[in-house]
């Protein structure tokens, strides 16, 4: 054991424990004592993010396992950015949705803990032990609200899907042990080159089990199906941190697996990915036309989000690798944004989670529906916010390998999620007020976390060429 | 010169926008008028300015300027303009003041926003006008559908949203494809040159394998087709004519269809000269059944907005029939068609919003005898018809006249028949038009709702009168407008046409040579 593998992963160290720090606070806090237990979260995230930075560019393992490249740095920074917003935007709410808040934040954090683990390892069974403290937490936290029928419901769907899945995720493990004898991602990359030309039973099914973990994860379609569920029934900001922290914590893993220890069976799993990625951009976008729950509309567009991710993924060249993590950190601010003030406009009587309830929000509050707007032209893929750039970015990367049919294909779709996004906006500015119901006083700190994640949507729409060339360089690291 | 006047023209209205929930904090409706009209009127006097410092004799881009923008990417800020852009980013500064005036009374609830989102179109416009890199302008031309979506959807009549939304998703059905059409043709010029570039310059000096161009061109001309609109694209086009707000059909008829034309001059034709030339037989008939479908279609509304938008539809046929032509009458007349028809038609919608602010309602039955009672507004609605119909001496004659002599002589345009069947369109616009006028304005006033409206106040007639003097300016006057762009519309036409010699060796006179005049 030398320094340096400490060194590695001090960043995860400092989160892990902010998390008991929290929980120390909460189980020795007084009943009705007020305190400040989002801020502990805040410095343990701040710590962390100065931490990656201060590492960046210096290629350290820990144990041979958690690794400190800038991959797994850019991640950690995207992750504790997720936290960070997600922090400033439950200040306030929390409390107000009767979320037990120590309980919150600390598995919050544990959570985002499992997620840079995700993000850093360098061995497959690591990568199942973080994806297994990410899920637990994610589960605990779709059903924290514990007098919520429908979160309860959320919970244990999620939880017994989820459950399956990481079964799947093992079976693929076992097997990929069984027939090459290791679990590194490295030595394992070597050895499935050398079989590459006559790959081992085996070593298929493995990858495809492997690839039914992932593509559960990441919500894509035919193993989309918790979705809708999951991200209705969850308070609303834990739907936020899930749709962007659980993306981008397994997009991470997905990348490092599928495209390096498995990029000689390329040939093998891209038409399988292809065809899954079409399927989750059709299915997202068209099923996502229907709903009248602007939670469950932003699921299915979360699943539309996974496709566009997947054709990055499935184009693969150095632009869509760097494009799946532009497009990452584009969909997390937005995505956040918007369920932030889903969350702060959301009041026992009038949830604002029925698009009807929406109506007239341009008038009674033109800020909150202003950044809204924004929020959902980026999602849309308008200029000039960051959601444009992304997908330009993704689809870049699909035509340069000439998938014309994907790039189409998703050009296509986003036109079609275009409609649902703006049928919020209609109801906002163009139908007058008739639901009943008020809506709450927006805490300021939300205030602040809108104002960070606008800020960003624009900033990286118009001046996004330093994100693009970190986002190059850190995929640059590991390939 | 050091001023960046193109940056200055573009963020002038867009910081104006920005700027305009400020101004109006507190319901300062009134404050927040004068400042937008104060902050459009700024910009038309600097697009003037420019035009005055503007090089008429080069066809080279002026006021260029240029700047890194994603370097990695090829993808840089670089904004000028030559003639033909110049001619259309000051119709744009004309008509935006004009819009925001006419709206005055007209539009009362969101002023605030109302402005914002006009002042934000014209910055959009303007860009779309100024981008030389595709990037750019698909980031122009991509964002300014917005507030064009929010001005029809929150000021509309009352299938506001349907139309609103169906412009929105009808324009980007078509422009996203353009996008994938751009970033191929960036690689391509990677796999050429060895650097990947979306700059038009650069890439109009690439030469594309015909058979690529015509996926690219066909991406591009959709795109553009919609925009027009040319038939049978133009489906949008009523809907959002009839429920947009005065101003904003004003804006939508004047400037934003003009794009869809202007995108297939500056981009589809030059870009794809190859395809361009095959292609344009078939556009040219498209655009002939255009002409005559939306003459007839208009003939028979019974809404006046529906009609002139019908007519719009005619009209912009002439135009896309005159690029078609490739050769420089014909290029230039639909250039000079392009502003004539944004003067003409907005003054046509200012007319109509006029009347139906008066007895909300834009049906034809519901007026007549009009002459009696509002004899002012009836002398200006019959000089904006006469300029819409081309009466000589006025604007609508010198471009319909240079675009049937350019598509009666030029070799793409299938037969010269079509020129003579696109003529009798102009006829029937003159069927329609004067039929509307006369039964709105002419016999005994049926409607006694009708007894008593009041003529043209001063506000609307400082509205009016700029439109119909620059409609009978631009027809007595016409080599303003057609001096500074010849020298563009002549190096677009070379470079189409020069791309192939092949194709018209044969033919004795070649485009170019015919297009002195």
């Amino acid at each position: 054991m030398q320094r340096s593998d400490f060194s590695a992963i001090v960043p995860v160290l400092i989160v892990t424990l902010s998390a008991c720090a929290v929980m120390l606070a909460e189980a020795f806090r007084r009943k009705h004592e007020e305190m400040p237990l989002g801020w502990l979260g805040v410095i343990g995230l701040v710590g962390a993010t100065a931490s990656s930075i201060l590492l960046w560019n210096s290629h350290l393992v820990g144990f041979g396992v958690v690794a400190a490249d800038n991959f797994a740095l850019f991640f950690n920074v995207m992750i504790c950015a997720i936290g960070l917003l997600t922090i400033f935007l439950s200040m306030g709410t929390a409390e107000r949705d009767q979320l037990p808040v120590g309980e919150y934040y600390t598995i919050m954090l544990f959570a985002i803990v499992g997620m840079m683990l995700m993000g850093s390892s360098k061995d497959l069974l690591v990568i199942f032990l973080a994806l297994e403290i990410m899920s637990l937490g994610v589960y605990v936290l779709t059903g924290i609200k514990r007098t919520s029928e429908a979160g309860a419901e959320a919970a244990f769907k999620y939880f017994v899907l989820g459950a399956f899945s990481s079964a799947f995720f093992l079976y693929g493990i076992a097997f990929t042990y069984a027939t090459t004898g290791t679990t590194k991602l490295d030595e394992l990359g070597l050895k499935i080159a050398s079989t590459a030309a006559e790959p081992n039973l085996l070593v298929i099914l493995a990858m495809v089990f492997l690839l039914v973990g992932f593509a559960f994860k990441v919500a894509a379609v035919p193993f989309h199906m918790w979705t809708p569920d999951a991200y209705q029934g969850a308070p609303t900001l834990v739907t936020g941190f899930m749709s962007t922290g659980v993306k981008a914590a397994a997009f991470a893993a997905f990348v490092r697996v599928f495209l390096a220890a498995f990029e000689p069976l390329r040939m093998d799993w891209v038409p399988v990915l292809s065809a899954i990625a079409g399927l989750t951009m059709i299915l997202g976008t068209v099923v996502g036309v229907a709903q009248t729950s602007v939670k469950r509309m932003l699921a299915y567009s979360s699943i539309a989000h996974a496709g566009y991710l997947l054709v990055g993924l499935v184009a693969a060249n150095a632009a869509g690798k760097a494009a799946i993590l532009f497009y990452l950190v584009s969909y997390a601010i937005t995505n956040l944004g918007a369920f932030g003030i889903l969350a702060a406009l959301s009041s026992p009587d009038r949830p604002h989670d029925d698009i009807r309830d929406f109506a007239g929000l341009g008038q009674d509050r033109p800020w909150l529906a202003g950044l809204l707007t924004i929020f959902l032209l980026s999602l849309g893929g308008f200029p000039p916010t960051v959601g444009f750039v992304a997908k330009w970015y993704i689809f870049n990367a699909a035509v340069q390998e000439h998938m014309v049919a994907l790039a189409v294909l998703g050009v296509l779709t986003s036109v079609v999620s275009v409609f649902f996004y703006l049928r919020i906006v209609v109801m906002m500015y163009m139908v007058d007020e008739s639901a009943p119901g008020h809506r709450p006083v927006v805490p300021v700190m939300v205030f602040v976390g809108l104002l960070l994640a606008v800020a960003g949507v624009f900033y990286l729409g118009v001046l996004p060429g330093r994100l693009l060339s970190i986002a190059a360089s850190s995929v640059a690291s590991i390939f | 010169m050091n001023l960046p006047i193109l940056s200055l023209l573009v963020l002038l209205p867009f910081v104006g926008a920005v700027l305009a929930p400020i101004v109006g904090r507190g319901g300062r409706d009134q404050l927040v008028r004068q400042f937008a009209l104060a902050v459009s009127l700024v910009t038309f006097g600097l697009s003037i300015y420019m035009w005055m410092h503007f090089d008429a004799t080069s066809a080279e881009y002026q006021f260029v300027e240029r700047h890194a923008w994603l370097p990695d990417f090829g993808i840089s800020y670089h904004i000028g303009i030559d003639g033909i852009s110049l001619l259309l980013v000051v119709l744009t500064t004309f008509l935006t003041p004009i819009a925001l005036l006419c709206s005055w009374e007209s539009v009362e609830k969101r002023v605030i926003a109302f402005s914002f989102f006009m002042l934000a179109l014209e910055a959009a416009m303007i860009g779309v006008f100024v981008s030389l890199d595709l990037f750019l302008f698909y980031v122009f031309w991509d964002a300014m559908l917005i507030p064009m979506y929010f001005l029809i959807g929150i000021w509309g009549y009352e299938r506001r949203i349907y139309a609103a939304v169906k412009f929105m998703l009808y324009t980007m059905a078509g422009s996203v494809l353009m996008l994938l059409a751009i970033i191929a043709l960036a690689y391509y010029h990677q796999t050429v040159t060895g650097v990947v570039s979306f700059d038009l310059v650069d890439l109009y000096a690439i030469n594309v394998p015909v058979q690529m161009q015509t996926w690219f061109f066909l991406a591009f001309a959709v795109a553009f087709a919609i925009k027009v609109p040319l038939f049978p694209f133009h489906t949008w086009l009523p809907d959002a004519h009839v429920e947009a707000p005065t101003a904003g059909s004003v804006i939508l008829a004047g400037v934003m269809l003009k794009m869809g034309t202007y995108g297939l001059l500056r981009f589809a034709f030059p870009l794809f000269p190859q395809a361009a030339m095959a292609w344009a037989p078939v556009i040219g008939i498209l655009a002939t059944i255009g002409i005559v479908y939306g003459a007839l279609v208009a003939m028979v509304q019974p809404d006046m907005k529906k009609l002139v938008a019908y007519s719009s539809v005619s009209h912009l046929g002439v135009v896309v029939l005159g690029l078609c032509a490739l050769n420089v009458q014909g290029v230039q007349g639909a250039v000079y068609q392009m502003l004539a028809h944004g003067i003409s038609t907005g003054g046509l919608f200012l007319i109509v919003g006029m009347l139906s602010d008066r007895r909300h309602t834009k049906l034809i039955a519901e007026y007549g005898g009009l002459k009696a009672v509002t004899p002012k507004l009836v002398a200006a609605f019959l000089l904006v018809t006469l300029a819409s119909i081309a009466v000589p001496g006025m604007n609508g004659f010198v471009g319909e006249f240079l675009i049937l002599l350019g598509a009666f002589r030029s070799p793409f345009i299938s037969h010269p028949w079509l020129a003579v069947i696109a003529a009798t369109g102009v006829i029937l616009s003159a069927v329609y038009m004067l039929w509307m006028f006369q039964r709105v304005n002419y016999g005994p006033i049926t409607n006694p709702k009708n007894r008593g409206l009041r003529d043209l106040s001063v506000r609307e007639w400082i509205v009016i009168v700029p439109i119909i003097a620059m409609a009978i300016f631009m027809g007595v006057m016409p080599g303003v407008f057609l001096k500074p762009m010849e020298p563009a519309v002549r190096k677009v036409v070379q470079h189409i046409v020069g791309a192939a010699p092949s194709m018209n060796a044969g033919s004795a006179a070649t485009p170019a040579q015919t297009g002195t005049r």
